[in-house]
């Protein structure tokens, strides 16, 4: 059966089902080998030092005492990293520079951040480490700092980048500033489509900046040569893309440093760049030795992720019927101590769910002495659609129409223009919001309280570069490699394509994430692509495989590889006109492999093309106690499109973890600094994520409208899932309480001082 | 380079002279729930580190006078067993209940909890409420003070060099008497009280409060005994104005600061609402008992 026809009837024998995941039992008995697992003969211990203020100048670092003490075998500063020029490439969903990384690893004119590292040691004991890191004096001559995104947009507030000159703007200011640039989009006249709008609604937001919080901190081993190469093992959503990092930072040639992903416990986009990986290379060159770094959560804090915080202003405007006229946005977004916020596809999805004629959007990336920003779940997009799908709910109410109704009449569809740019394709947005209105939860009664919340998000997906490997094995087994790390079940999806394709039992499938030297470059595990991207490539080694086996049974045969088809497992003589012949199994040609030409194997090597956008819809109940603020999640339901869902369990897993982290962001997560420009909430402590008695059990819903370009429909899953989040329980909070917040986290105090039960916090 | 010591002495007289012996920093090492997590993250360093577990004093739980010793090191999980404990304590109980996880209650312990001297441990402001004194024993013999005297601020005591908390005693309770603690979290586990409240009463045969003892945690440097809260309960039902007032002398005791766990107005408002609801708890297991 072809795979359309499989399609077509449903009738998939791997495809769809939910099997226990390859890696699994590993996992659940503590033998997976995560980044600190491996050890090496003669390993050291790499530890940071990191900058205890916010923003400073360094005059000096002596390492002298540091050296001396006896266990300490390399110190290592701004001096053993060489200067970059300004160079822009693709990390994932963001951009970084060059000249930014090798100054994020390691401190050069001046710290920028508290946490940012000054200095790293490597030695024979942790604790030599940690006294070496005393022993190092830095001199620094500390800069007043700014913390806010408003702040350090201010005339006059302390400027991180003295070269810094706002892009974007005509004609380029002469003074420079905190703002990195500024970008448009839109289409249609807003001023026009204000004309229209029987109401307008004006609102502004602001949200905390929230870290990925992988349980995972950031680890690595590295061990370089003598001879030049270099081994690194690490924790990272992409180990092509740390080998390129790396080997441009030090210098290296690419075939010199091979990088083996470990098992990677969660990431969210927080492991699609470099920290520790060129420090520990560089130590380890400098110590003849390799050399392992850990970071401590501390360190994660201070050091690495978050998202942007942001500031957002968002006009609507619509007819009495409910029909936007036109839509306005400003969104400022934190980058971090250097340029490169998730600004952009937060201007190009906060509209994006919507069908509107006149649409205008103002982004601006604004630098501030915090950690870099790194890639969180559909960068951007969470905070735009939050403040938009706020205003989109607050219209319904205020036109007395039913939000679901009002997204209704709004929706796009396939062929809207999005206002970013493209024409969609198919797309299930209409489905999820269908499915929603009929959801058993949407009507249930609510109690004194209780209030409901419904959100709409979109985000992309991306597509790009894999490479597969399907080698047949001497019994008929097939060993299966990938290049992409597999954070969220993708081995399982990827051996469950390989069976269908293929015609065998899953189990006869072997999946494995090869390193950078087994497998040609895969582009990193992010922008929701493995499913879809790595997905091709394996159907696409499959085939390979295929046409080798053909090929095999016509040579066992004697007959022309025409005459030969693939089918559930076996090679068929395609009728009898052919020759009468026993179908071969796998397994069959597999025994024969050396006489008919040698081992059997197919490979592909893709930039897929062709992904699909993710559209969801959230409904979310929670019930506010008035006298302390809290609240508490009742029911929660996620609806989103997946094209087509390979493993089930492990889209609604995704689905799930989307939803969590989006209730963390809403109600609790954010960072609190103090007078000093420090952070003060360095660890789950006090950085609340939401644990698992936060959360009921949140129920999902599988709407499936195939994507045409994935040969089974697929569609990315692993983002869009959070973006709705912050929105529906923002409303619903708000219709608990009869007012609106417009600003996250809707912490306690935040909740009692919206509903007057307590005045302005006092300093 | 030099190393840290590690003694499990098995009475209270080594355990003692160890302590008083030693040079350099000296900690000692109950469950270790909150002392394994100030090593790792290099807040302390210290060169003896005394463990306590293996003295069986400390690690009992016995009836004295109609109330309860309960040693220093008894775990949360072995004290939320004790029926008797339990019935006669259950405020006191589920305070302690509330400390961390399954994992952190097989360690942790009311010692450790009292003599780590955080504003915002659970078990304090519900053994102040109960009226319970901690038993101390030390180079110069034996004491035995109220529970709120030990703390005395952020990670202070007033214990003196070479002295360790023995146990902790419960007294003996009257009739229609009834303790409850409650905190305030962000969250539903694994969090800090940004507010603690622990109310213990005891009613007359005509169901007027004829005793009170009232503490907050999380709102000062040291939990709070709050007396004219307490006073706002004595001779009244319990009724709607009583517990307004013991809201109002609750927050009006509060003396908290903003930080990264809540604001001040924040933690005084909320010492008012979890007073109250603590005192609607106790009141139900008074009229029970
Ligand atoms: C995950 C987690 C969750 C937690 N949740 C809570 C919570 O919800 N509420 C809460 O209040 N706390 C919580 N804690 C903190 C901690 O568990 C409690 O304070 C606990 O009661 C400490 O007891 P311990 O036996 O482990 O103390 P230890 O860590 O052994 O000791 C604590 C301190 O007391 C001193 N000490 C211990 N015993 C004695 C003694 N007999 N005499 C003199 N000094 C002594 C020690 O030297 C040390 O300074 C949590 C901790 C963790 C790690």
């Amino acid at each position: 059966m072809s795979t359309a026809e499989k399609l077509e009837n449903g009738k998939f024998k791997w495809v769809g089902t939910r099997p226990v995941r390859p890696d699994g039992v590993d996992k659940v008995t503590g033998r997976a080998r995560f980044g600190a697992d491996l050890f090496l003969p003669g390993m050291l211990v790499g530890r940071v030092l990191r900058s205890p203020h916010a923003h400073a100048r360094i005059k000096s670092i002596d390492t002298s005492k540091a050296e001396a003490l006896p266990g300490v075998k390399a110190v290592v500063t701004r001096d053993d990293f060489k200067e970059m020029p300004s160079e822009s490439v693709a990390a994932g969903e963001m951009m970084i520079d060059y000249r930014d990384m090798t100054r994020n690893i390691m401190a050069r004119e001046k710290v920028l951040y508290d946490g940012h590292a000054v200095a790293a040691v490597a030695a024979a004991s942790a604790s030599v480490a940690r006294k070496a890191l005393k022993l190092i004096k830095v001199e620094y001559e500390v800069l007043p700092h700014v913390i806010g995104v408003i702040e350090a947009m201010e005339p006059g507030a302390p400027v991180l980048h003295e070269a810094m000159f706002t892009e974007g703007v005509e004609p380029t200011p002469d003074t420079p500033s905190n703002i990195a640039a500024r970008n448009e989009l839109g289409r249609g006249d807003v001023e026009a489509g204000f004309k229209k709008a029987d109401i307008i609604l004006e609102r502004t937001f602001d949200t905390a900046p929230v870290h990925q919080g992988y349980i995972e901190n950031h680890a690595c081993v590295a061990s370089v040569s003598e001879d030049g190469k270099a081994e690194l093992w690490c924790s990272t959503q992409g180990h092509y893309m740390v080998r390129a990092f790396c080997a441009k930072l030090l210098g290296m040639d690419i075939s010199d440093l091979r990088v083996t992903a470990s098992e990677i416990g969660g990431g969210f986009g927080g492991k699609t760049i470099v920290y520790l990986e060129p420090v520990a290379l560089v130590l380890s060159q400098k110590a003849h030795h390799p050399v392992k770094m850990v970071m401590t959560r501390e360190e994660v804090f201070r050091a690495t992720g978050p998202t942007s915080g942001a500031n957002v202003w968002v006009k609507l405007g619509a007819t009495k019927d409910g029909k936007i006229t036109a839509a306005e946005a400003v969104l400022k977004y934190q980058a971090g101590a250097f340029p490169g916020s998730p600004v952009g596809p937060g201007c190009m999805c906060a509209f994006a769910p919507y069908d509107i004629e006149n649409v205008k959007v103002v982004g601006y990336d604004v630098v501030s002495n915090r950690p870099k920003v790194a890639a969180y779940r559909a960068p951007g997009a969470p905070i735009s659609e939050y403040a938009v799908e706020c205003v989109v709910d607050e219209l319904a109410e205020k036109l007395g129409l039913d939000p679901i109704e009002l997204r209704l009449k709004n929706a796009a569809k396939e062929g809207t223009q999005a206002a970013y740019g493209p024409k969609f394709g198919p797309i299930g947005f209409v489905e999820t919001l269908e499915a929603a209105k009929s959801h058993p939860h949407y009507n249930a009664p609510l109690g004194p309280n209780q209030g409901r919340g419904v959100a709409s998000g979109f985000w992309f997906n991306i597509g790009g570069e894999s490479c597969a490997t399907i080698n047949i094995n001497e019994d008929g087994t097939a060993q299966l490699m990938v290049g992409t790390p597999d954070i969220g079940g993708s081995r399982a999806s990827m051996a469950m394509m390989a069976a269908e394709e293929l015609g065998i039992d899953l189990d006869k499938v072997n999946p494995v994430i090869g390193d950078t030297g087994s497998l040609g470059f895969s582009f990193l595990t992010g922008g929701s692509r493995v499913t879809f991207a790595t997905g091709k490539a394996v159907i696409v080694a499959a085939g390979n495989v295929i046409t080798d086996l053909r090929e095999r049974a016509a040579k066992i045969w004697d007959i022309p590889v025409d005459a030969v088809e693939w089918e559930d497992g076996f090679a068929r003589p395609t009728s009898s006109n052919a020759g009468e012949f026993d179908p071969l199994s796998l397994a069959d040609i597999a025994a024969m492999a050396a006489k008919t030409g040698g081992p059997i194997a197919g490979h592909a090597q893709i930039n897929a093309q062709g992904a699909a956008p993710g559209f969801g819809t959230h409904i979310v109940d929670v019930e506010v106690d008035k006298e302390t603020g809290r609240v508490t999640v009742l029911r929660y339901t996620v609806i989103q499109d997946a094209g087509k869902a390979i493993h089930p369990s492990y889209v609604e897993g995704q689905y799930q973890g989307g939803a969590a982290q989006g209730i963390g962001w809403a109600l609790n997560e954010e960072y609190v600094y103090g007078e000093d420009g420090r952070m003060q909430n360095t660890g789950f402590l006090d950085y609340r994520m939401p644990v698992a008695s936060d959360l009921p059990m949140i129920d999902t819903q599988i709407i499936e409208v195939p994507n045409p370009n994935h040969p089974y429909g697929v569609r990315g899953v692993g983002e869009t899932p959070l973006v709705p989040a912050m929105g529906a329980v923002a409303c619903a909070v708000e219709h608990a309480l009869g007012t609106r917040l417009n600003e996250l986290p809707m912490s306690p105090p935040r909740v009692l001082k919206a509903i007057g039960a307590i005045g302005e916090a006092q300093a | 380079m030099e190393q840290m010591r590690y003694e499990a002495p098995d009475t209270v007289d080594a355990a003692v002279a160890l302590l008083v012996g030693a040079g350099g920093e000296t900690r000692i090492l109950a469950g270790g729930t909150d002392l394994l997590v100030q090593l790792r993250a290099e807040w302390i360093e210290p060169d003896l580190i005394l463990d306590v577990k293996k003295i069986p004093e400390l690690t009992e739980i016995s009836k004295e006078n109609g109330g309860f010793r309960i040693g220093a090191a008894v775990t949360g999980a072995e004290l939320g067993e004790h029926l008797g404990v339990k019935k006669a304590w259950p405020g006191v109980v589920e305070a302690v209940e509330l400390i961390g996880s399954v994992q952190i209650q097989s360690r942790a312990t009311m010692g450790g909890n009292l003599c780590n001297a955080s504003p915002a441990a659970d078990s304090v402001p519900a053994l102040i409420a109960a009226g319970a004194t901690a038993a101390i024993a030390g180079p110069n013999g034996r004491r035995e003070i109220p529970v709120e005297d030990v703390g005395t601020g952020p990670g202070r005591t007033c214990l003196a060099k070479g002295e360790i908390v023995t146990s902790i005693f419960l007294p003996s309770r009257p009739a229609h008497s009834g303790d409850a603690y409650l905190r305030f979290i962000p969250r539903t586990e694994m969090d800090i009280a940004v507010v603690g409240a622990g109310v213990s009463l005891t009613l007359d045969g005509g169901g007027k409060c004829s005793a009170a003892r009232v503490a907050l945690g999380a709102v000062a440097e040291r939990a709070l005994l709050v007396d004219a809260a307490a006073r706002a309960l004595i001779g009244t039902p319990v009724d709607d104005a009583a517990l307004d007032n013991l809201a109002k002398a609750a927050s009006a005791a509060a003396r908290p600061i903003d930080d990264k766990r809540g604001t001040k107005e924040y933690r005084i408002k909320v010492s008012g609402v979890l007073a109250r609801r603590a005192a609607q708890a106790a009141l139900e297991r008074a009229r029970q008992s």
